[in-house]
């Protein structure tokens, strides 16, 4: 027994099916076997036995659907059966201090102590903080096989991760991701709220993904609130996430000319990455869309002058933007580098439950917007981009296709903007509620769980960011290719670290 | 041995920091920025040796004596290579072969070092070093191989002084082939694109720069300056082929020299704002190919 619900509807916690351990797993194996994937899963940390939530999204009928359980101290981890849990399993045993019998990989995930005192799953002492990057990293031994230590100091200018090479000259038999660095403790903080702070600490989940994040965090108010934000805001709302969308995926194509060494896409994606922000900051002010979205609606609203201003810088970057992207396309040398490298199967994809560019450069069709449409994708369609070879020129393609739909869209939404208000008067919370949102990000689906207590308060809100899902997608892809590929697979993917470390 | 010998040495210690500025005002104008000083290597050079230099605790001796013979190596280098038509300082009977192996102890006292500080990055640069100069030595070889063939002289002012426009008359395939390889040697030799990306920051693609990362100050600016004279030693061995000026007049020849040595420094620019780097495992089959070109254009001499 499952509970079917939509994105963005509120429903009782009570009506959450409780299911005992053996149930529960055999819900979500069967729900994956018939296509769905793991949205989510996570655990309430409390005094007693650990209250543990799935959300499984099925794509093809378009339907969320929840299933809970309760856990003390062990049981059979989902992750053999269900390889796509595997990080979520690892956070679970972290934060709750539970063991998922079976788990292949059971490390750390950002190196926190466990949220219930007293049960640690790799039984270190109460008062022991752990130190970030410190576990047992996997081993190859054998002549000429040697290990390379990456970061989580860089040379350039990015976040830190640590990266574990194993390798045999320049192959890479192996390579384990370490994160954990960023984590800023953003879901603890989030408990007991919402509070003024909520809405900044939803915006700087992801500072490249502000409008994202911002989005699925308002949604999710707005339905524990009973709130309906004006056709208006929802318009502006679509136009923002694809603005994002359209300066994140031109900024991440200069980046892979500029990895290959490849200077004129580079040089002008740079640039155009900014034309993008720009329009943006002309609507709200703010390069990145803080301050845009909040929960009712949106706090700015657009005049004619704007709209026509918008329209012109749209179609002016779409040009520059195309000629320095076919430029790339055209030239042999740089298709010659992105081809057939880090190369990731739709078999492998969908089994480690990947989502976002990165899926849908594996051929899989995952697009939240079409999949479990909120807002004003709802009422427009957004076609969804695929390619079918899995390299990095699939995902740098995919980001071009993107590229042209999301312009083809705000031309669209700009010349047919409804009128009305931007801002609906958002009430208290449902008690004892949950909710659900995805919102399709430029890196992929978002995903926020939020269930509140009996007076209205957050008692859990869970954040899944797509880097999540899509770290150890790079890992594999890297397998059997050449080390002095790996920035070039890294950009390709463009994940998140303060996202996945939270 | 003539005072004008000297005109070349000179130009060459004064002038080579110069080519890197016009290799990247050339990249600069192909994507459409304003570009750093053409001066900017002169400024660096400056700012490196008024600084002090940082030694790790795990290196010794040959982390310190790599930069110092680096540069003493490319020295002697650039006093056997002739430009314009006028002999070197330092020429004689089979120079050709001891410029190959001063550039060889040059890489030889570089790869030591980087093997010397113990870090995998440098490990690995070291490697891929020596792979690729493993296969770019013998096209230069046989390149200077064919000239000499063709000039009849086995010295390499010998070679150069004897080449003229009559010789492109004669023998344009074989001299086409050789500066063909020889500018793909120029662009190995020297980790430009497509062999090496000279601009890129990710230790994990860096063939060269891995290598020196751990260098700092006076030490990083003897490797700067070596680099700079390397490129300009090659750049000079080309331009002797591709455009052998002979007025009569020692300093216009030097002058049409010069004015080739900087079209050199456009070239490269071009190449690399045109294209992408090769992907590690094709450069060994760009290197062969070049050395394929050269024992082509060495056949083309036996006839």
């Amino acid at each position: 027994m499952t509970l079917p619900l939509h994105n963005g509807e509120q429903l009782n916690r009570a009506k959450i099916p409780q299911q005992n351990v053996a149930e529960f797993r055999q819900q979500v194996i069967a729900r994956v076997r018939e296509g769905a994937r793991v949205a989510a899963l996570f655990g309430l940390p409390g005094n007693g036995s650990v209250p543990m939530l799935a959300v499984l999204a099925n794509g093809v009928s378009g339907k969320l659907e929840l299933v809970g359980t309760e856990i003390s101290g062990e049981y059979p981890a989902l992750t053999p059966d269900v390889p796509q849990v595997h990080l979520f399993e690892r956070e679970l045993a972290e934060q709750c201090g539970v063991i998922p019998k079976g788990h292949p990989w059971l490390k750390p995930v950002r190196f926190v102590k466990s949220l219930r005192p007293g049960h640690d799953t790799w039984g270190r002492a109460a008062n022991e903080q752990p130190l970030v990057g410190v576990t047992n990293f996997y081993r190859v031994e054998g002549d000429e096989v040697h290990e390379v230590a990456v970061g989580p100091v860089h040379a350039g200018v990015i976040e830190p991760g640590h990266f574990r090479f194993q390798c045999h000259g320049e192959d890479v038999l192996h390579l384990e991701i370490s994160l954990g660095y960023q984590h800023r403790g953003v879901e603890r903080a989030l408990l007991g709220g919402p509070n003024k702070r909520t809405i900044h600490y939803m915006e700087t989940l992801a500072g490249d993904t502000t409008v994202g994040h911002a989005t699925a965090y308002c949604q999710a108010i707005e339905a524990l609130a009973g709130c309906k934000p004006p056709a208006r805001a929802q318009v502006l709302r679509g136009v923002a996430l694809e603005l994002e969308r359209l300066a994140n995926h031109t900024g991440d194509l200069g980046a892979l000319a500029g990895d290959v060494g490849y200077l004129p896409t580079q040089s002008f994606c740079g640039r155009l990455r900014g034309d993008f922000l720009n329009m943006t900051a002309l609507v709200c002010g703010s390069r990145f869309g803080r301050g845009l979205v909040r929960p009712g609606g949106v706090v700015f609203d657009v005049d004619e002058a704007r709209i026509g201003q918008l329209r012109e810088r749209l179609e002016q970057a779409l040009r520059d933007v195309t000629s320095a992207v076919n430029l790339l396309w055209n030239t042999s040398s740089v298709r010659g580098r992105l081809e057939r490298t880090g190369v990731l199967t739709t078999e492998t994809a969908r089994e480690i439950g990947l989502v976002g560019v990165v899926a849908r450069a594996c051929g899989l069709e995952r697009d939240a917007r079409q999949e479990f449409p909120s807002g004003i994708y709802q009422f427009v369609q957004i076609p969804v981009s695929t390619y079918h070879t899995g390299d990095a020129f699939a995902r740098a393609y995919v980001r071009w296709l993107e590229i042209q739909r999301s312009v083809a869209f705000v031309r669209e939404q700009l010349n047919a903007l409804p009128a009305g208000p931007v801002r609906a008067k958002v009430g208290p919370l449902a008690n004892n509620a949950t909710v659900v949102t995805m919102v399709e990000g430029w890196r992929g689906e978002i995903c926020h769980a939020a269930l509140t207590d009996a007076t209205g308060r957050f008692a859990h809100y869970k954040v899944v960011d797509p880097s999540f899902h899509n770290w150890f997608g790079l890992a594999l892809a890297l397998r059997n290719q050449q080390i002095s590929d790996f920035p070039l697979c890294n950009k390709s993917f463009n994940l998140s670290y303060c996202g996945h470390d939270l | 041995m003539r005072a004008t010998s000297f005109i070349h040495p000179l130009l060459a210690l004064v002038l080579s920091p110069l080519m890197l500025g016009v290799i990247n005002r050339t990249k600069a104008w192909f994507a459409g920025r304003c570009g750093q000083p053409v001066l900017q290597a002169y400024y660096d050079l400056s700012k490196l040796l008024r600084k002090g230099a940082v030694y790790s605790r795990t290196t010794t001796w040959v982390f310190r004596a790599g930069p110092i013979v680096g540069l003493a190596a490319v020295l002697e280098a650039t006093a056997l290579v002739p430009l314009g038509g006028e002999p070197a300082p330092l020429a004689f009977t089979g120079d050709l072969i001891l410029l190959a192996y001063v550039l060889g102890l040059m890489r030889f006292f570089t790869v030591a070092a980087a093997l010397d500080t113990g870090s995998s990055f440098e490990g690995m640069g070291a490697s891929r070093e020596v792979t690729f100069s493993a296969l770019a030595e013998p096209a230069l070889l046989l390149g200077l191989a064919a000239v000499a063939r063709l000039t009849g002289s086995l010295s390499l002012s010998g070679m150069y002084a004897a080449m003229s426009l009559e010789t492109w008359r004669q023998a344009g395939p074989v001299l086409a082939l050789v500066t063909a390889a020889l500018m793909v040697v120029l662009l190995a030799e020297n980790a430009r694109l497509p062999v090496d990306d000279p601009n890129t920051h990710l230790e994990l693609t860096m063939i060269h720069e891995v290598m020196v990362l751990d260098h700092s100050g006076p030490d990083l600016a003897f490797i700067l300056y070596g680099a700079a004279l390397k490129l300009w030693v090659l750049a000079a061995l080309l331009v002797g082929l591709l455009l052998p000026v002979r007025t009569g007049n020692a300093w216009l020849d030097v002058g049409a020299a010069l004015g080739g040595m900087f079209a050199v420094a456009v070239a490269v620019g071009v190449v690399e704002s045109s294209m992408a780097r090769l992907r590690l495992l094709r450069v060994p089959q760009l290197l062969v190919g070049a050395g394929a070109l050269v024992a082509l254009a060495l056949i083309l001499t036996l006839r």
